[in-house]
């Protein structure tokens, strides 16, 4: 008993304090190192920011090269899957076009419309300033949804800002470093979005379920969503203007019951469109 | 000569190339996500860990591993030192079972290796969630757990291969 108890004491000394043959470093040394920088990490030091952000720098270029081949194979396929697809989609385009024709002249109306009435109770009219940015790195980690772009501090980009594609929101910026920025994207479980629904103006909060869509959170019992209803941001909180469309909600589907499918396909971003709101003077 | 120069290139690219795996790999995130089959994925720098720090750890160095650690957490937005922390936790289980082991055997060493990967997930995701507020969905974990396990069987035979070919050089 003694002994079994002294060979597991001696494997482990051997295991973690020993430095191996051409190790500069032993097991135990680092993990301590690897902790303290947790520690550092989660008291938010100065110190650790600055070196978090080099350190960022470094690796999302790196990656961005290192990411090329994965790219030109996921490429690849997807333009396989185009090609296939291409008389089907010419058709649900066509159709598509023909009704969109017919609608926008009424949204242009609308459009107007909606401004004068703003202007008259006094609602505030945003201005936004648009930034295009290339997405370097998008990594569809089981964890976390994220997409990493090419501006940064340098460029005069702010924590919270809208990340759309298009039209469609995709998601906010979380970090800011002197020439890249990390968005998160609105499928990731910690995305967390006012909405309001149309018709009939629901609020509530989206949030992402960490795959292809979301969900819709902290709806009183009473209140009973149409399908197919169009979710947009709502505004509150203040951080995006309100009617920033999202996607759809379906109450009913047969895999998965009411979920919001997002309008903009969260994989294949290419470039992104970085927008700050602010309440117009005028 | 030349022939002499591109076989040296060629075998210092082969005598590196599981360091250089790793390191494409966390910044590449090799697992395949982009098929997007519902909770499949697969941490691969686990598994060339695991196995070459129970085989031949001077192939990778935990001076390394502790780096593409950092650049992992990068990569994917976690705090600094996470992943660090758990590919040397894996190191330190991998380390023991090379102590404990007088005979090696893949089967031995495969279920071990889930046993690893299942307190080195618990370590990081408790981490994750408890110190910095990390929502994280259960369910693609442990497609992640389950994949990562399968697929360390194949990894391992592939692998077993590749030293195969290394010896052979190095005589």
């Amino acid at each position: 008993m003694v002994a079994s108890r002294d060979d597991f004491i001696i494997a482990i000394r051997s295991a973690f304090l020993n430095k191996g043959n051409k190790q500069r470093f032993s097991l135990i040394g680092l993990i301590f190192f690897s902790t303290g920088l947790l520690i550092l990490s989660k008291v938010n030091l100065p110190v650790t920011n600055y070196l978090k952000i080099s350190l960022n720098e470094i690796v999302y270029r790196s990656s961005f090269i290192v990411s090329v081949p994965e790219r030109k194979i996921y490429n690849l396929t997807n333009k396989i899957k185009d090609h296939y697809n291409i008389y089907n989609d010419y058709l649900l385009i066509k159709e598509e076009a023909n009704q969109l024709q017919s609608e926008k002249y009424e949204t242009q109306f609308l459009r107007e419309e909606n401004k004068r009435l703003k202007k008259i109770i006094k609602e505030y009219i945003y201005k936004s300033e648009e930034l295009v940015a290339k997405v370097l790195i998008d990594k569809k980690s089981p964890f976390l949804k994220s997409i990493i772009v090419n501006k940064g501090s340098k460029d005069n980009i702010k924590l919270g800002m809208a990340v759309l594609d298009g039209s469609y929101l995709v998601g906010k910026i979380v970090e800011v470093n002197y020439l890249t920025s990390r968005a998160l994207l609105v499928s990731d479980l910690n995305s967390k979005i006012p909405v309001g629904i149309e018709p009939n103006n629901i609020q509530s909060i989206l949030t992402g379920t960490g795959k292809q869509n979301g969900k819709i959170e902290y709806l009183e019992n009473e209140i009973s969503i149409e399908d197919k209803s169009i979710v947009y941001t709502s505004g509150s909180g203040g951080l995006f203007k309100s009617g920033i469309p999202v996607g759809i909600y379906y109450k009913e589907n047969s895999d998965e019951k009411e979920k919001v499918k997002f309008f903009s396909k969260l994989s294949q971003l290419t470039f992104v469109k970085l927008v700050s709101f602010e309440e117009d003077g005028n | 000569m030349s022939s002499k120069f591109k076989n040296s290139i060629g075998n210092t690219f082969l005598l590196y190339l599981p360091l250089i795996l790793l390191f494409v790999s966390v910044f590449n995130e090799l697992d395949f996500n982009y098929l997007n089959y519902q909770y499949f994925s697969f941490n691969f720098p686990f598994i060339l860990i695991f196995y070459w720090s129970l085989k031949r750890i001077e192939t990778l160095g935990y001076g390394y591993i502790f780096i593409a650690g950092m650049f992992n957490d990068a990569v994917l937005g976690f705090p600094i030192g996470i992943s660090s922390l758990t590919y040397l936790i894996i190191c330190g289980f991998a380390a023991y079972l090379k102590n404990i082991t007088l005979r090696p055997h893949l089967f031995k060493d495969w279920l071990y290796f889930l046993f690893t990967i299942l307190v080195a997930n618990s370590i990081n995701y408790f981490l994750l969630m408890l110190f910095f507020s990390v929502e994280i969905n259960y369910y693609e974990i442990l497609g992640n757990i389950i994949f990562t396990f399968l697929f360390y069987y194949i990894f391992a035979y592939i692998f077993d291969i590749y030293r195969k070919i290394i010896s052979r050089i190095k005589t």
